[in-house]
């Protein structure tokens, strides 16, 4: 793992601060309070993890730890307790098109086509370029995904794999600086799953840009990541652990399973989960 | 087989599923199950087509037994023997100005059914021969800047249907147009959506007759001093008043239960109040709304009726009133014969709608 004070580069935020320029997120002392009627619930507490740009983090954690709460405060759709997120060094205000989201359920508009449900957000993020080039820019995504055939096909019509294909084309084609996955392919088939990871890896490679995912496949979080974060069991969960991945890329599945490494990793990863 | 899956699909859509058996018949070949189909489908609902009109029959038949007696029981006590026997006699010979006013039979409804229809036919052909005779006169009354001569004789059946339907669209419009942007509105904010609960709770039960005497002192006042029809003007506000209520709920609620997932998508990539609402919000409450417009339209038919007949206005309802006062031999058949096409008519909207409702709700896999 690379250390911040390597980092000549700074830039200097909207509030004056310097970042080392290689942090992409900066989660500082993050706290979630739920309000419950048998009082306060206290999600995340003391919270810090930095992540650097073009870095794939996959985060595992058991279910109900807060992943989703941290992922959720992280593309401001849910308010912050304490402490404080920022993005480049500007803190999370709410949400936007620079931090793109491919939520557990495709949650695609199942009244639109795929081309409209991709144009959604091309629109909205393009809005001066012609309408051909906002179109070519939708399509070239759902061509990277593999759904050439399927452009005027209405959402609902399209099987899961397909739509959460569609998600993934609409999250990247808004040119987010950040993605954040919440499970994306939790509700899939292991060989459908598998296809999406390739895909995604591939156009993640394309793009370069920083992806959070939550899983709770430990094959897939090291099969994708450059780090995997292990969050403590809530409540008050925090960071636990990190372990990096030091596979070189691309990679291919093949490849990964006969790492020496690999098992390694794998004991590593499921003896936290175990204690 | 490609047309009869298209006849067969819109059957389906219409929501005349029931006529599948018979297309299933005529197209291809039928099997065992289709005959046994055919028979569950078509034949027993005939048999129960003929059992009500047999009950209808019979019961029709013992009331005009029971008017009968009781008339010649009291020609009796009143006029004694030889007038009883009259009145016997009498009612035998079927005159009709001794026939017993009761239920009428289902032959004296087709007869009159059959009378209306060809009272139309005249008057139609009156209305017509009345245009070609003014049309010359008119046309020169126009350009001398007159009004021209309108046709002003009685209605036919025909014609109080259509302008009952013409006020029934008038009001549902209206509903529309009210009830939808107001359920939008009151969908999206929490707090109107509280504020305004206490109206739409106590408006929505307020019984037809007070909507339409509200309109009628507003109304009244406001066409005071114009000449437009303010019969239809009142009886189509009221309408649209008494049957805005299902829609408005429906839109709110629509509104209101957007999927939570949707929303998301719609912060992130940071639409616009209006992108919102007219590209996620709406379509996805269309559904609701549909419902809602949908039980609009029947209330709407249903308090139409009754509100016609109590606002002198022209249409279904004031006939039937009409037939009441009048009291002429066939004017119960005639009710029935309205209260029948009433039925009709009311099925037939709502199918029309469920159309229209089962075409806009994304959640078929239709459009493929
Ligand atoms: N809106 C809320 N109000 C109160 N408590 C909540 C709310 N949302 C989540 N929680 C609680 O916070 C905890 C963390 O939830 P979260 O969904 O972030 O977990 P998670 O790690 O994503 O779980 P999973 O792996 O099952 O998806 C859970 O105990 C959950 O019950
Ligand atoms: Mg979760």
């Amino acid at each position: 793992m690379e250390t911040l004070s390597t980092n000549t580069e700074t830039i200097i935020s909207e509030n004056g601060i310097q970042y080392p320029s290689k942090v992409m997120l900066d989660l500082h002392n993050l706290k979630k309070v739920y309000p419950t009627p048998k009082g306060d619930y206290v999600v995340l507490e003391d919270l810090n993890l930095q992540i650097m740009k073009e870095e794939f983090i996959t985060i595992i954690g058991h279910s109900g730890c807060g992943k989703t709460t941290m992922l959720s405060m992280i593309a401001g759709l849910n308010p912050i307790s304490g402490g404080n997120i920022a993005v480049l060094g500007n803190p999370v205000k709410g949400p936007g098109p620079d931090r793109g989201v491919i939520f557990q359920s495709p949650s695609l508009m199942p009244w639109m086509t795929a081309l409209e449900n991709v144009l959604l957000g091309v629109n909205q993020v393009f809005p001066h370029a012609s309408k051909k080039e906002r179109k070519d820019i939708a399509k070239y995504y759902l061509h990277k995904v593999g759904l050439d055939g399927s452009f005027d096909k209405k959402a609902i019509a399209l099987s899961q794999g397909m739509q959460q294909r569609v998600g993934i084309a609409r999250a990247f084609a808004i040119k987010p600086k950040v993605l954040l996955l919440d499970e994306p392919f939790g509700m899939l088939d292991s060989l459908t799953r598998g296809e999406l990871q390739d895909i995604l890896i591939e156009i993640w490679n394309k793009e370069k840009i920083t992806a959070v995912m939550i899983t709770h496949d430990v094959d897939e979080a090291i099969f994708l990541a450059d780090r995997v974060v292990m969050m403590t069991s809530g409540p008050k969960a925090k960071i636990g652990d990190i372990l990096n991945i030091d596979f070189e890329r691309p990679r291919t599945r093949k490849s990964v399973l006969e790492h020496n490494d690999y098992y390694e990793y794998r004991k590593h990863l499921i003896d936290f989960l175990e204690h | 087989m490609k047309q009869s899956i298209t006849l067969s699909k819109i059957t389906q859509l219409m929501g005349f599923g029931f006529l599948k058996p018979i297309t299933v018949l005529f197209s291809g070949k039928p099997q065992r199950e289709d005959f046994i189909n055919f028979l569950k489908k078509i034949i027993v609902p005939l048999l129960s087509i003929v059992l009500f009109v047999g009950i209808w029959q019979a019961g029709a038949s013992a009331l005009y037994n029971k008017e009968a007696n009781y008339k010649i029981e009291k020609a009796l006590a009143d006029q004694g023997q030889v007038a009883a026997d009259e009145m016997k006699a009498c009612i035998a010979s079927g005159e009709i100005s001794c026939q017993p006013n009761t239920l009428p039979s289902p032959a004296q409804v087709w007869t009159s059914f059959k009378t209306l229809i060809k009272d139309h036919k005249v008057i139609s052909a009156d209305k017509l021969a009345f245009k070609e005779k003014t049309a010359a006169m008119n046309a020169k009354r126009v350009a001398a800047g007159k009004d021209p001569i309108t046709y002003t004789g009685r209605p036919s059946f025909v014609d109080q249907i259509v302008t009952s339907l013409k006020t029934v669209f008038a009001g549902f419009l209206l509903a529309l147009l009210i009830a939808v942007p107001i359920g939008i509105v009151i969908g999206l904010s929490e707090t109107l959506r509280s504020s305004f609960n206490w109206l739409i709770q106590i408006f929505k039960p307020v019984s037809p007759v007070v909507w339409l005497l509200l309109v009628f002192m507003i109304v009244k006042t406001l066409t005071k001093d114009s000449n437009s029809d303010s019969a239809f003007i009142i009886s189509f506000i009221s309408v649209g008043l008494c049957a805005m209520w299902a829609t408005l709920v429906n839109t709110a609620m629509g509104v209101s239960s957007v999927d939570k997932d949707y929303i998301n998508v719609a912060k992130v990539l940071k639409l616009g109040p209006m992108q919102k609402v007219f590209k996620v919000i709406l379509p996805s409450s269309l559904p609701l709304i549909f419902t809602g417009l949908r039980i609009t339209l029947s209330v709407a038919w249903m308090v139409l009726i009754a509100i016609e007949l109590l606002a002198q206005s022209p249409g279904l309802g004031s006939f039937v009133w009409e037939e009441f006062q009048n009291g002429a031999i066939d004017s119960n058949s005639k009710i029935i014969v309205a209260m029948f096409i009433i039925g009709i008519i009311g099925f037939l909207l709502d199918r029309i709608m469920l159309t229209i409702q089962n075409m806009v709700s994304f959640n078929k896999n239709e459009g493929v």
